[in-house]
């Protein structure tokens, strides 16, 4: 199983921009600690849904190929809290991308306010050059999890969009 | 029109304080990005990508950083230091870096002290002024 710290992408263009959304409620048990009588979505959980969100980007831009790990957390800065009850945006864009590695540029934003600044760096592990092997399966993508979130982007489904288009045209 | 060496210095310093997260005064032309500035391996790709977006131009990891991976071969590397053979490849392949004093005792392990900051200011001015 995986954990998918986003609810949906509302926008996808592929190898080169993301938005997702991402739902926050009080029914996240560590809200209830972090902290207690004031719940805030803590900041690394944000760097999370980022990743989240940059790294399908990246991993679809190779057709889910590569092994994609977050390898480097470039910029994060943080403006605003975010609270149970918010909906928050994850745009994310692909500033540079080569066979060993991504990086990305992303803000967080809560009906236009915005939250975060992240800015990240994925590595294709297979291209890593110290020459080091990792297992043949992809563990990152590995069960179509992460894809099934892409359900209404993917070719096949703008394929048939396109078809329905065409019958009724 | 040709860009000045201490132009292309004073942004391989901006990128490199901001991919290292070092302070202004760390940043000398000797400086090693490993050694002296503490870079990683993931750091030479931020860095490669930093410059790229700075200068508007394209570059290949292995124009800048040899990959290790050239160096796994046992024509051009025996018992950790670098083949007669070994040496010319690297010195073709980097002719922006200096290599006097490594060409004495070219090991590996002293593989990683060529690259200095001057090594990237020299690789861009070549690059950038090339006709």
């Amino acid at each position: 199983m995986r954990w998918i710290w986003i609810d949906k992408f509302i926008d996808f263009q592929s190898g080169k921009r993301a938005v997702a959304v991402k739902n926050v409620t009080l029914a996240e048990e560590h809200l209830h600690d972090h902290f207690p009588g004031f719940p805030v979505m803590p900041e690394c959980l944000m760097i999370e849904a980022m990743a989240q969100t940059a790294g399908i980007l990246v991993g679809e831009a190779r057709a889910f190929k590569e092994k994609v790990i977050l390898a480097k957390i470039q910029k994060a800065v943080f403006f605003d809290f975010v609270r149970p009850g918010d909906s928050i945006q994850l745009e994310a864009a692909i500033e540079s991308i080569s066979p060993e590695a991504a990086g990305t540029h992303g803000r967080i934003t809560r009906e236009d306010h915005l939250i975060a600044e992240i800015d990240l760096i994925f590595s294709h592990i297979d291209q890593n050059l110290a020459g080091v092997s990792f297992p043949r399966e992809n563990f990152v993508f590995d069960n179509g999890t992460f894809q099934s979130l892409l359900r209404e982007f993917t070719s096949a489904g703008r394929d048939s969009g396109q078809e329905a288009k065409g019958v009724h045209g | 029109m040709a860009v000045s060496r201490d132009e292309i210095f004073q942004k391989v310093k901006d990128v490199l304080i901001e991919a290292l997260g070092l302070d202004e005064e760390d940043v000398v032309p000797k400086a090693r990005l490993m050694a002296d500035l503490g870079a990683e391996s993931i750091d030479f790709l931020d860095i490669v990508f930093r410059l790229e977006k700075t200068f508007s131009i394209k570059i290949a990891r292995e124009e800048l950083f040899p990959a290790e991976g050239l160096l796994n071969s046992g024509e051009l590397v025996v018992g950790g230091r670098l083949t007669d053979k070994g040496l010319e490849l690297l010195k073709k392949q980097l002719p922006h870096v200096d290599m006097t004093g490594f060409e004495k005792s070219p090991t590996l392990a002293k593989l990683a002290d060529l690259f200095t900051v001057e090594a990237i200011v020299k690789f861009l001015e070549h690059r950038l002024n090339a006709a």
